[in-house]
């Protein structure tokens, strides 16, 4: 194996699925993911993310922290299109169980470049089952 | 009593734990991202509702404004309150439980 294949933009795609299950302020866990994403991003490989259990929390709207003195970091979940994070798939029974549905989560879209620049949403709903495929399929998970 | 929970009721047992021990009369107050269990409407409201009349129940409001979540959520019977609350629920009751 050469070098090359080790530095960013080169050798082959690895599918890497960045799980969240983790609520956003309570732990510091939910905003170490993010930073680890958005740093895995320059690796040039084919990155997803998961939200379930209290993961879901981390991508709902309206997210105002200036009572408790800590940084929302909620906002940056948007950007991850501009660097080229486009899937994020969210369990609907995890939505379910908390109380919550599509509508209560922020609108993460990303330009298509494969069509036109279309904006499309990042966010996938899928069932425990079809996430456990999604799963299944990668070459390295990541969990937080 | 005054208890305060700062756990997930969907991650730990801790919420439950409180309900379970806590006595008629007893205030608990729900922070952090203990103020996921004041929420209508979950897989756990059931079994806190059952405590509703006996208990007198809190969440913190800063802490759910952080987590995105809005009064009309909320249970009934769920008074909000701010800093300035917790403290008048701390100097109220002779004897606090933090339950972590």
């Amino acid at each position: 194996m050469s070098m090359e294949e080790d530095l960013p933009g080169t050798g082959d795609q690895k599918k890497f699925l960045y799980v969240n299950r983790r609520a956003p302020y309570g732990t510091i866990y939910a905003l170490e993911s993010l930073e680890v994403v958005l740093i895995g991003a320059a690796f040039d490989q084919d990155v997803s993310l998961a939200f379930f259990d209290d993961g879901v929390y981390q991508i709902v709207k309206d997210q105002d922290t200036s009572g408790i003195g800590m940084k929302n970091f909620s906002p940056t979940y948007r950007a991850l299109g501009d660097y080229e994070v486009t899937r994020l798939y969210v369990e609907k029974e995890s939505l379910e169980e908390r109380g919550l549905t599509p509508d209560d989560l922020m609108e993460i879209t990303y330009e298509d470049e494969d069509d036109d620049w279309a904006e499309k949403p990042s966010v996938r709903l899928v069932s425990r089952a079809e996430l456990s495929e999604v799963m299944a399929e990668q070459d390295v998970i990541l969990s937080f | 009593m005054l208890h305060t929970v700062n756990k997930s009721p969907f991650e730990k047992s801790t919420f439950e734990s409180c309900l379970n021990h806590a006595r008629p009369g007893d205030a608990v107050l729900l922070i952090e991202d203990g103020v996921y269990g004041a929420v209508k409407g979950t897989a756990v409201s059931g079994q806190v509702a059952k405590f509703n009349g006996d208990l007198k129940l809190y969440a913190l409001g800063p802490d759910l404004a952080a987590r995105g979540i809005k009064d009309a959520s909320l249970m009934e019977g769920v008074s909000v309150v701010d800093y300035g609350g917790f403290v008048d629920l701390v100097a109220k009751h002779d004897v606090s439980q933090a339950w972590l």
